[in-house]
């Protein structure tokens, strides 16, 4: 790992400050990512701005028929959480299976979306209930937020301060782990709210996307058996030792039909 | 660059200067000299250098010394209470033979503690195996560490650690 300058502000305000002022500087809130990647020398960074200092970033709350979660609220936070097990019981099942307990008892949600890993699960979540994420600066929709392979709308020194996810009336989230990083291969999130019927799928494209073809079945008739001969692209799919396009493009259907039984159970 | 650091490590204070880069555990091993949290893979897969930070368990190679700034941290050498008196799951890896080379042992007894108190002593086998997927054991097969596991949740709780 490159040497670098370390900051731990206590406000959102100075970390704000402490990135703009910088080139190359990043901020880290769980590490779970960053410190893996400056380890393997992928990164430079020229300043590290520590979130984990200011304490206001974290928590969980339900507002009406939302849950509201901090940026920086680990997984293990999310994943045992009595209000999100009870009003979206998907989205704590899926913060329970990321990574291991270790790195859920250090990983937060906010680091997960900014990141925007293609194998990331938190994406999944965000797109199919199609969730709000709030910024120091504003407020941006799922549909428009994940950009591609890493890249979000979030601009230079815009940090995530919490994410707004709407009650689902059915939800679940499955994925096909890769059986020694945990990384989703393919996961799908179904969700069935207010504002319609949602699939979204991560790990097996550059970044998480929906398939309204299955949307469409799905809202028709919300089982598995609808959308069992709903075939996807191989093409543009991830492809690498762990798994080829295709394997992946199959694997989407089985993962959704999967997802759409546990939803329906 | 060098950054003063202190924290509480197995309940004692301890501080040092350190590097922004230097990682929790290469300040518990190269700084401190408490070689018992061991670095098996380095990339945050194996379990070996799990520590607990402020009771919960990490991957010490995967924070910054810096990040445990003022933090409560407890390692290996930090569960027995005298070399005669072990904690219940060290004495539990023990008894059921949990280890063969003994290099993943530290991380597999700090993850197997904090566990057991997250599922409040009450533990079956298909959990303690899904939760053991943050630490791996390449000569044992998991069986007699799954077997210490069960074994020790009940002695953990009747000795009230």
């Amino acid at each position: 790992m490159y040497d670098f300058h370390y900051h731990r502000p206590k406000t959102l305000a100075d970390a704000v400050n402490l990135l703009k002022g910088k080139d190359e500087a990043r901020p880290m809130s769980g590490g779970m990512t960053l410190i893996p990647t400056l380890k393997q020398r992928l990164a430079k960074p020229s300043d590290v701005v520590d979130l984990g200092g200011i304490k206001d970033l974290a928590g969980i709350k339900v507002e009406g028929n939302n849950v509201v979660i901090g940026g920086m609220t680990r997984h293990a936070d999310v994943a045992s959480s009595a209000d999100v097990k009870s009003a979206i019981p998907a989205l704590a099942h899926l913060a329970g299976h990321i990574g291991d307990p270790a790195v859920r008892n250090r990983g937060t949600i906010g680091g997960s979306v900014a990141n925007n890993d293609p194998a990331a699960d938190y994406p999944a979540a965000v797109l199919a209930l199609g969730a709000t994420i709030t910024t120091n600066t504003g407020k941006h929709a799922a549909d428009s937020f994940f950009k591609g392979l890493f890249e979000t709308a979030l601009s230079d020194g815009e940090l995530i301060t919490s994410i707004s996810f709407p009650k689902a009336e059915k939800a679940a989230y499955m994925k096909f782990p890769n059986p020694a990083s945990r990384y989703a291969m393919v996961g799908v999130f179904v969700a069935k709210t207010a504002a319609g019927v949602r699939v979204a799928v991560t790990g097996a494209g550059p970044s998480v996307f929906r398939v309204k073809a299955m949307e469409d079945a799905l809202a028709k008739n919300f089982s598995s058996a609808a959308i069992k001969d709903i075939k996807i692209p191989a093409d543009g799919l991830n492809s690498d030792i762990h798994a080829s396009a295709e394997y992946r493009a199959h694997l989407v259907n089985v993962m959704a039909r999967r997802a759409v039984d546990a939803a329906t159970k | 660059m060098t950054i003063p650091v202190a924290m509480t490590v197995n309940g004692k204070p301890v501080s040092g200067k350190v590097e922004a880069r230097t990682l929790l555990v290469q300040f518990l091993r190269e700084h401190l000299g408490m070689t018992g949290t061991h670095v098996g893979c380095d990339t945050s897969q194996c379990g070996a250098c799990v520590v607990h930070v402020d009771g919960k368990s990490v991957k010490s190679c995967t924070i910054l010394a810096v990040q445990a700034e003022g933090a409560k941290v407890t390692t290996i050498e930090g569960l027995a209470e005298s070399a005669e008196k072990l904690h219940p799951m060290q004495e539990a890896f023990r008894e059921n033979h949990a280890l063969q080379c003994g290099f993943c042992t530290p991380g597999m007894v700090m993850s197997a503690i904090d566990m057991v108190k997250r599922h409040n002593y009450q533990l079956d086998e298909a959990t303690v195996r899904r939760e053991l997927e943050g630490n791996l054991c390449r000569c044992t097969g998991y069986h007699n560490i799954v077997k210490a596991i069960l074994a020790a949740a009940p002695a953990m709780k009747s000795a009230g650690v």
